[in-house]
């Protein structure tokens, strides 16, 4: 991201691509949150909103009727619409487009995937060996959902470069150089396209032929809805879930109390995995409003793009008691990481299946490593937060 | 006697977080498209009334309903 003008004031100049944003958003959430429940800014075209509290955002995120899910990223200038069903669609489209994909990804379904996960995980970790350093961020955390994705596609796991630069371009580079987001679009349609046409000639058990044969409203799906839900499943299935490994990481390396507990206890890892997400819930998402309306005092006017963040929801004190604590065995944890409503995460049981096995698979191997002291985690900017490089020692 | 706890899952709510089925396996179990539902008529067996109560709790859309009597 190139320099931008630094913020002043939060509540009516917020920028989520701002150091201090990227650096620790937490703080500024709870400053808005008490005192201006809804931010806004001019810095994205036709002015952009942020809402703070838990009720606001379940609010937009229920409500298509003034709040459209035909953009879902906040940007300088605005993209032409694109089609990704089912993320881009609202009713009456959204939920044929939805539930065609759903078998796909049921806990049953997951629950096949769990020993190549492990062995990815493992291949990974032996790579580091016994190195006394690592990067858990590049060499562990960054690598394992690309490759996840790549064998669900039935493409070679060796892509993990180019699917990671097409997404960079999109959701960081993107926001504020369209051509680079549209560029990316481009290459991901071209290589859809080919496997598209691959599949047709030899099916196999991946998502590409799943979705040659799907049908809607009892015909086969057109091609630009194959492509466009390909899209969407690289793009939402790869920096969410190494964002949220990456985060567990962290955690684990910069608080040894809990990381001593999960080892003696890893029947505390369902409920830690759960606290990880609501506590460093990676992904943030956007709508436009589409009529008039007004939440906390605060009138949205259409055009306007919404910031529909569930992690500054997750971190809502009204609803979460000690919401800026992380407790590993947090017994109530409603959090809405996954989102709220008909566009609940569809990868949810792949991104937890994911999750859960890379932390299981580390600890079993590292159960006693730390932040390197002197050297410092970045994190990524924007709407999918999570550890960019993170230096870890190793202790055995 | 003891009275009698039930659960139910209000259909047109849930968005198949899953919730329900992590903490209570007894009691809920996902179908084919990964919404829940509950095991049988919903009776909560004596011993399992703290963890029905614990997927109200962790349902983020509030589908989840207990009853008693
Ligand atoms: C930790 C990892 C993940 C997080 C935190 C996450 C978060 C989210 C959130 C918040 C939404 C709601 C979008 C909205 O309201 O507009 C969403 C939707 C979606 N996610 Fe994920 N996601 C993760 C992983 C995945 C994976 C692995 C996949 C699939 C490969 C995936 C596929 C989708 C799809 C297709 C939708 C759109 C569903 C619809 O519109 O009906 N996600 N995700
Ligand atoms: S937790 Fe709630 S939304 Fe999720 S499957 Fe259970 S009832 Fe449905």
């Amino acid at each position: 991201m190139e320099s931008r003008p630094p913020v002043e004031d939060w509540a009516i100049d917020f920028d989520h691509f701002d150091p201090q944003w990227t650096e620790n958003p937490y703080l500024l959430w709870n400053d808005l949150r008490q005192r201006c429940p809804v931010a806004t800014s001019q810095r994205f075209q036709d002015g952009a909103y942020f809402a703070t509290r838990y009720d606001d955002v379940r609010e937009i995120a229920c409500d298509a009727e003034h709040f459209s899910s035909r953009r879902v990223i906040v940007r300088e200038r605005k993209l032409p619409l694109i089609f990704s069903p089912p993320i881009t669609s609202d009713p009456p489209e959204h939920k044929p487009a939805r539930k065609l994909l759903l078998p796909a990804f049921a806990p049953k379904e997951i629950a096949k995937l769990e020993d190549r996960a492990r062995a990815i995980c493992r291949s990974l970790l032996d790579a580091i060996g016994d190195s006394p350093t690592c990067d858990g961020a590049g060499d562990y955390a960054r690598q394992i959902p690309v490759r996840v994705i790549a064998h669900m596609l039935g493409v070679s796991e060796d892509n993990g470069d180019l699917f990671r630069d097409w997404i960079y371009r999109i959701l960081s580079e993107g926001v504020s150089n369209p051509a680079a987001a549209m560029g990316a679009m481009q290459e991901q349609d071209a290589f859809f396209k080919e496997q598209v046409e691959l599949r047709r000639k030899q099916p196999g058990d991946d998502l590409v032929s799943f979705l040659i044969n799907a049908e809607l409203d009892g015909k086969p799906l057109s091609e630009p809805h194959i492509l466009g839900t390909l899209r969407l499943l690289m793009i939402a299935g790869i920096d969410s879930i190494w964002s949220g490994i990456g985060s567990s990481i962290w955690h684990l390396a910069t608080h040894p109390e809990d990381r001593k507990r999960l080892v003696a206890d890893p029947g505390l890892l369902p409920t830690a995995i759960e606290e990880f997400l609501r506590a460093y819930s990676p992904v943030t998402m956007a709508r436009e409003v589409v009529k008039e309306k007004t939440l906390s005092g605060c009138p949205f006017q259409p055009g306007g793009q919404v910031l529909l963040s569930f992690p500054a929801a997750n971190r809502d004190p009204s609803k979460f008691a000690e919401a800026d604590r992380v407790l590993i065995d947090r017994a109530e944890n409603p959090h809405v990481a996954f989102g709220l409503g008909r566009h609940r995460c569809l990868g949810s049981n792949l991104a937890r299946m994911e999750m859960t096995v890379a932390v299981d698979e580390w600890l079993k191997r590292f159960p006693d490593f730390h932040e390197t002291p002197g050297k410092k985690t970045t994190w990524s900017e924007g709407t999918v937060r999570g550890p960019r490089s993170m230096p870890l020692t190793i202790n055995r | 006697m003891r009275k009698v706890m039930r659960v139910a899952i209000a259909t047109d709510r849930c968005q198949g977080h899953n919730r329900c089925c992590l903490v209570a396996p007894e009691l809920f179990e996902a179908d084919d498209e990964g919404n829940a539902h509950v095991h049988g008529d919903g009776i909560v067996p004596a011993g399992l009334e703290a963890k029905a109560r614990l997927a109200v709790a962790n349902c983020p859309e509030q589908a989840v309903r207990l009853t008693s009597g």
